[in-house]
């Protein structure tokens, strides 16, 4: 069966969750009028609303998941949108006084707005010119979640630097894999595109083909301070092509539509998961590895 | 036999190459972002000084926001190489931007004859702080935001007056080491007489900025870039770089932390400016 997804690569207006929010009701409105089919599911890039570099704002800009899911069903209704979609959108989290760099997987439209699964950012970058965990709590789950492709997840932005986060994704059932990313671009010496954006097309590519998924990636743009968000969101099929992707600086939606049966497919040619479940056991009861004992013990059944 | 082939202990970029064209492409949509969407602002205002680095800000400049809003103040002081004049008109012509002429020779004498007989270097930092306040001056007469034109390699051997050029809000080329300033130059087809040139401040006759810094402008990017890496002094060594050029390359950067930083404020609080109330620049 088809999925239309449409990828919106945001340029939000610093810390103005107000305007940014009147922006996606214009994109809202677009997709509805078509001529495209309407799209299944929306994605949005990580900390679309209100820019990725807060710093302290990040408590003046924070909401829980539901409030954060009522926004954006407002913002859907306004633009005149009466079907349910389903949307991926990153934004700063408050839940219950913790702080999280978050993206939600939520249906709007429809009946009430409807939180499918939050992904907390697990792996916060606190070098160089980030420094996400001295104001945010890291997530402490890597969670699939239903949608009507199959089984999703969602790594936002430094969580897919770890290879290991697509693998388990993918071993947990994920058959596609979905990044809300704001990445700041750097390296001026590639070939026509930053060396950083150069990094998530090999990244992209090699974690879509080694599990067999799709990759969708949405990259915010424009400028913080200084520092170029890179766009560049693309969508990579489960044999690793790059289906289609934006450049930089341009704001604009990528919109495909994927195949579930292209899943099958590709894990048929190349069953890299499939060996990796059979041999994952000797893998991870190794005692060697950094794992507390009894969590090791407990996966072994032992 | 097999032949037998040598890794290297590190492999080290001394080419510091860019993409030219796509460097051009990032630095006029900061210019557009961080002038026109952040701050509202259309217009700029730099001091054209007839050398590389204001002439490829000028043509970024002129790129990002049209020629007609960019406006080239020039300078000079009575002791100024009247080949910076022409080489700033050069700039101007090819671009059609604005500019203007303003000596700052009666405002800096008016106040080195009430400070006695400062020395050269004295008399350098007044004349780039009396350039900034015109810059600043102009900016609020043009309601354009002033445009800095340093590059990396004068910020991270600390070759500029503090509080003076680097002061201007937004700097497309302050990440760039002068070598990739020159690259970026050839490809914006900045007239060729400003590319060849040697680089000087123009603050005395005759001076070079490569005699002041005591090494070549090439040079000291390829060490600086493998300071900033994380490398040693032996292992730059190691790449074919003189011990002596390493050490004052590294010595000026060591040497001049405090220029690239703000003001150093006593902290008495938990709530002090910058250190736990923290917001950033475009909040």
């Amino acid at each position: 069966m088809s999925f239309d997804v449409a990828l919106v690569q945001f340029k939000p207006r610093k810390g103005d969750i107000v305007a940014n929010l009147a922006t996606l009701r214009g994109i809202f409105a677009q997709l509805i009028a078509g001529p495209a089919v309407l799209p299944q599911l929306i994605v949005l890039p990580e900390a679309a609303m209100t820019g990725y570099f807060l710093e302290g704002g990040v408590y003046e800009l924070s909401y829980s998941a539901d409030d954060f899911a009522a926004k954006l069903d407002v913002e859907w209704r306004a633009a005149g949108g009466i079907a349910a979609v389903d949307i991926v959108c990153g934004f700063y989290e408050n839940r219950n006084g913790t702080y999280h760099n978050s993206a939600l997987y939520a249906t709007i439209g429809g009946g009430v707005p409807r939180v499918v699964h939050v992904h907390r950012k697990m792996f916060l970058p606190t070098y160089g010119v980030f420094d996400e965990e001295r104001f945010l709590s890291r997530g402490r789950h890597l969670g699939v979640f239903p949608t009507p492709l199959g089984a999703a997840a969602i790594l936002i932005c430094e969580d897919a630097w770890h290879s290991i986060m697509p693998t388990i994704a993918a071993l947990k059932g994920a058959r596609m894999i979905i990044i809300p990313s704001a990445s700041p671009g750097r390296g001026l010496a590639g070939s026509g595109m930053l060396e950083s954006v150069e990094r998530w097309r090999e990244t992209t590519g090699l974690m879509a083909s080694e599990h067999g998924v799709y990759v969708l990636y949405a990259g915010l743009t424009g400028f913080e301070g200084g520092k170029g968000m890179s766009g560049s969101s693309c969508i990579v099929s489960p044999r690793g092509e790059l289906l289609e992707s934006l450049d930089e600086l341009t704001v604009a939606i990528l919109r495909a539509s994927l195949d579930g049966a292209e899943v099958d497919l590709a894990r048929a040619t190349l069953p890299l998961l499939g060996d990796l479940s059979a041999v994952l056991p000797d893998l991870w009861y190794d005692e060697e590895l950094p794992l507390p004992r009894s969590v090791a013990n407990d996966a072994a059944g032992r | 036999m097999l032949p037998v082939v040598e890794a290297p202990l590190h492999r080290i970029d001394a080419t510091l190459a860019i993409d030219a064209p796509l460097t051009e492409r990032w630095l006029v949509a900061f210019l557009r972002d961080e002038l026109i969407e952040r701050r509202r602002i259309t217009k700029a205002v730099l001091g054209l000084s007839g050398g590389i680095d204001s002439a490829v800000v000028a043509y970024l400049c002129a790129r990002a926001l049209g020629a007609e809003n960019v406006h080239a103040i020039r300078m000079p002081y009575r002791t100024s190489s009247a080949d910076s004049l022409g080489d700033a008109q050069r700039v101007v012509d090819a671009l059609g931007i604005n500019v203007e002429t303003i000596e700052i020779t009666d405002a800096v004498e008016g106040y080195l004859r009430a400070a006695g007989d400062p020395d050269p270097r004295r008399r350098g930092n007044v004349m780039a702080r009396m350039r900034m306040l015109v810059l600043f001056d102009q900016s609020a007469r043009l309601n354009a935001l002033p445009i800095g034109t340093g590059n990396k390699t004068e910020r991270l051997m600390g070759y500029f007056t503090w509080h003076a050029d680097d002061t201007p809000p937004l700097n497309p080329i302050g990440d760039l080491y002068k070598t990739q300033v020159w690259a970026l130059a050839r490809h914006l087809g900045v007239p060729v007489q400003i590319i060849d040139k040697p680089p000087s401040a123009d603050l005395e006759a005759n001076q070079t900025d490569e005699s002041d810094l005591g090494v070549t402008y090439l040079t000291a990017d390829r060490i600086l870039s493998q300071i900033l890496s994380g490398y040693r002094d032996e292992q730059i060594a190691a790449a074919g770089f003189d011990l002596r050029e390493i050490a004052l390359v590294r010595r000026r950067v060591e040497g001049t932390h405090w220029k690239r930083h703000l003001p150093t404020t006593a902290l008495v609080s938990g709530t002090a400016i910058n250190e736990f109330y923290l917001r950033p620049v475009d909040y």
